[in-house]
């Protein structure tokens, strides 16, 4: 079935306003939208980036001495929550997904625009809500993860507002993710199949139906927990007789496929990149499909490895170990398919190009201590060490990051219709790639002889090491000024692009850069092989 | 083509030769201070060679492809139309498959030796009520097991401070002295939120939870001072929640418990 696209948003187009100005609008442009998200998504992990480098400031030297111990606390809990809430969710689903969704199956729009408009505006607010509760009476202490009874006996207006505010970015994740689904299964243009789909559009798919199936059971706890705090009830509080551990299975049940949510859309923008740059068709496809959609299924059984060292049974840690091993397997299909891409083609080496390459080198390494650290004898060692917080920085920095800048340096010229600089873009790689490992590696060795996570002091012994990891942290921070650069220069005086710098098959390509208001001047067109590289040369030869 | 095949061995041997050689001479570990210590980096050895010719081979695999399949300049077009290969796909769907069961059969196997799956309660009988719920931990006992008896402590954490009973001995003490050897079985409570008890040395960490009592129990075995560490976020001072455990010979520990035992006033 087929819903015509309606032509009325042409009328409405004159209200709107024009130029820079619409990124400041209530607009209903899906493309508007994709670039609000972005640049507030941005904009927040330049604040979250802010409190890292406070972080590792701190940990530069064994005693508190850079900021008073509460404070270092509200700043782990800030930048977690920034960077989980408002930095990567939004950007790899909101902003990458609204820009390139309704290209991808052949539409004019989403399927709701204006709750699209309403679940990007969710943002700011919340986000600005966030940090303002530094300055009402400190922000929330019990780190993102808010594990009652800690976050019932610290201030209680950092914790409202810290809920409050997870609540209405919830409350955006789960509008989009709504959006996204009915885009995919009801908008497309007549004739286009679902197996003819852009990866990314797979990976959505399954990222949405993780997020509208996960994210209210979340909602559901944050409310309970706030029952706790300012109505004395005993929901978590074990003084009233309540449990704990509840509160960290129900946590879990999103926590956990959270972590799909900003992964799996990253799978799926690499592999409209790499058969792109590599001129060779995604190797794969359907094993591609199949992938997502498991990993989709096993992701939201295996939340219970995170409650290793609580309490949970022996039974339950043998369920949670194997079931949590095993999305090595679908995952690993995904690698070995992207290699395979690679394999054979005639590869330009460009940012874009080595952003993905990084990210799968940084993924596997952060999947291998992944698979290592489900195994529960593993884990009962490393558990809250900074062992954990390099594996998932190296999933959600080395693996989602990386493949958020990839997708700036490959779309930017489809947005503005100017190239990035490839000298600035090849310099900001390779100091974030050896920025991000500096920072990242010798945390394993840390947490395997004895430091645990969120301390604002630790042994001296682990002084040297940690400068090493501050150090990392200090190049990941200067990387992005040769970003920032070659975007303000590029936007002004960059090269132009051309329709289609790349030579890409995939329909975003097949229209103007940037686009129409309508996406195509005519008729959407049929993209039957989005990744027929090879083939089409030949064929036009 | 033989030649190819020839590179390709050669090159997957050198992959598995440095994955063993740094797997048996890398130490990242710190020292061997339980029973439950060498089990664990027995485990941790295997995983990590696995995981080290896993990651060398896929960058050698990206960095190659880079190299070997890069644009040169005079060239046009594009690569080969290949669009998959289903042998290799289920190649790379069973192999995995199995290392994965079998790495999960593995750490049971080691869980298990660990003591993981053994009864929580038999030896708290004399210490908790029957209506007490206990809620998990690691019940560590080996074969080599020396010592028949247990000794029990009972563990409160509080902001910010651990405090061991010493049960038999009617005394507190902020540092926890055992002797080498013996098994050690601990009922652990917090006063207020979640901490946990984690000794590196010992490769043990388990959560101190309000209300819900866990039990974990260790074998120490090798002499000396080892911290114990608070791993799960507490509040300000969570970094200075530290305490001392010291294990002694059985001579030294006694001295020690006899010195600090406060004898019961009888009538």
């Amino acid at each position: 079935m087929t819903i015509s696209i309606d032509p009325q948003k042409t009328n409405n187009e004159s209200l709107q306003p024009k130029g820079w100005l619409r990124y400041f609008s209530f607009s209903l442009d899906h493309k508007v939208i994709g670039i609000q998200y972005l640049v507030c998504g941005f904009l927040f992990y330049l604040i979250g980036g802010t409190l890292a480098s406070a972080i590792r400031i701190e940990l530069a030297s064994p005693m508190s001495d850079f900021m008073p111990r509460d404070v270092y606390n509200q700043v782990l809990t800030l930048h977690g929550t920034i960077m989980i809430f408002l930095w990567i969710v939004p950007v790899v689903n909101g902003a990458f997904g609204n820009y390139l969704i309704p290209f991808y199956v052949g539409a004019r729009d989403m399927a709701f625009p204006r709750l699209n408009a309403v679940a990007f505006w969710l943002i700011p607010p919340s986000g600005l809500m966030l940090v303002a509760s530094y300055f009402v009476e400190g922000a929330a202490q019990a780190g993102w993860t808010a594990y009652p009874p800690l976050s019932i006996t610290t201030p209680q207006s950092g914790q409202i507002i810290w809920i409050l505010s997870v609540l209405l970015l919830g409350g955006s994740s789960i509008f989009g993710g709504i959006n996204f689904i009915a885009t995919i299964i009801k908008l497309r243009r007549p004739g286009l199949k679902l197996m003819q789909l852009p990866m990314y559009c797979w990976a959505m798919l399954g990222t949405s139906l993780l997020v509208v199936l996960s994210t209210p059971v979340l909602a559901g706890t944050l409310i309970l927990l706030s029952f706790d705090i300012i109505a004395n009830t005993g929901f978590f509080n074990p003084v009233l007789g309540g449990n704990v551990v509840v509160y960290q299975h129900l946590f879990w049940f999103y926590s956990h496929p959270a972590v799909y949510i900003m992964v799996l859309p990253a799978f799926g923008l690499v592999s409209e990149i790499l058969p792109v740059h590599a001129r060779k068709p995604l190797f794969g496809y359907t094993t591609m499909v199949f992938s997502i959609m498991g990993i989709v299924v096993l992701g939201l059984v295996v939340w219970a490895h995170h409650m290793f060292t609580s309490g949970t049974p022996p039974w339950m840690r043998l369920f949670f170990t194997i079931a949590t091993a095993f999305i090595a397997v679908p995952t690993g299909i995904k690698f070995f398919n992207w290699v395979a891409t690679l394999w054979g083609g005639k590869i330009s080496i460009n940012s874009a190009m080595l952003f993905s390459c990084g990210f799968i080198i940084n993924f596997v390494f952060g999947g291998i201590t992944g698979v290592a650290l489900a195994q529960v004898p593993f884990d009962i060692h490393v558990h809250d060490t900074y062992f954990v917080v390099a594996h998932f920085h190296y999933i959600v920095y080395g693996g989602t990051v990386f493949i958020i800048f990839s997708s700036i340096y490959h779309w930017f010229p489809k947005v503005t219709g100017k190239m990035l600089n490839e000298k600035f873009g090849i310099l900001h790689f390779i100091i974030t790639f050896i920025g991000f490992n500096l920072c990242f590696a010798p945390q394993h060795w840390l947490g395997l002889n004895g430091m645990p996570r969120r301390v604002a002091e630790y042994d001296p012994q682990f002084q040297f090491v940690n400068q090493i990891s501050s150090l990392g942290a200090l190049l990941m921070a200067i990387s992005t000024i040769p970003f920032l650069i070659n975007v303000f220069l590029s936007v002004r005086n960059g090269k132009d692009a051309g329709d289609n710098p790349w030579n890409a098959l995939t329909p975003e390509w097949l229209t103007s850069s940037p686009p129409p208001v309508e996406n195509w001047e005519g008729e959407a067109p049929l993209v039957e092989e989005p990744y027929g590289y090879g083939k089409e040369i030949s064929e036009q030869r | 083509m033989l030649n190819k095949n020839i590179y390709l061995i050669l090159i997957i041997s050198l992959v598995f030769a440095i994955s063993f050689w740094i797997g048996f001479n890398v130490n990242l570990l710190p020292a061997e201070a339980s029973i439950n210590a060498p089990i664990y980096d027995e485990l941790f050895k295997i995983l990590f060679i696995i995981g080290l010719i896993i990651f060398i081979g896929m960058t050698i695999a990206v960095i190659y492809s880079l190299f070997k399949f890069r644009k040169r300049n005079d060239q046009i077009g594009d690569g080969i139309a290949l669009e998959g290969n289903l042998s290799l796909e289920i190649v790379w769907t069973i192999i995995p498959s199995i290392i994965v069961l079998l790495i999960g059969l593995y750490s049971y196997n080691i869980y298990d030796r660990m003591g993981g799956m053994k009864e929580l309660n038999h030896n708290h009988e004399m210490m908790s009520s029957n209506t007490e719920k206990i809620w998990a931990g690691i019940s560590q006992t080996s074969d080599n097991e020396i010592a028949i008896n247990n000794l029990s402590i009972e563990v409160s954490a509080m902001q910010f401070a651990f405090l061991f009973n010493y049960p038999n001995g009617n005394f507190i003490s902020g540092e926890l002295h055992v002797p080498v050897d013996q098994k050690v079985s601990m009922k652990m409570e917090s006063k207020d939120v979640i901490h946990a008890f984690w000794v590196p040395e010992f490769r043990i960490k388990q959560d101190i939870i309000p209300g819900q009592p866990t039990i974990l129990n260790f074998t120490p075995t090798k002499v000396g001072k080892y911290p114990i560490i608070c791993a799960e976020l507490c509040g300000p001072y969570h970094g200075g929640m530290r305490a001392s455990i010291i294990v002694e010979e059985e001579s030294d520990y006694n001295e020690w418990f006899n010195k600090n035992k406060k004898t019961e006033v009888n009538l």
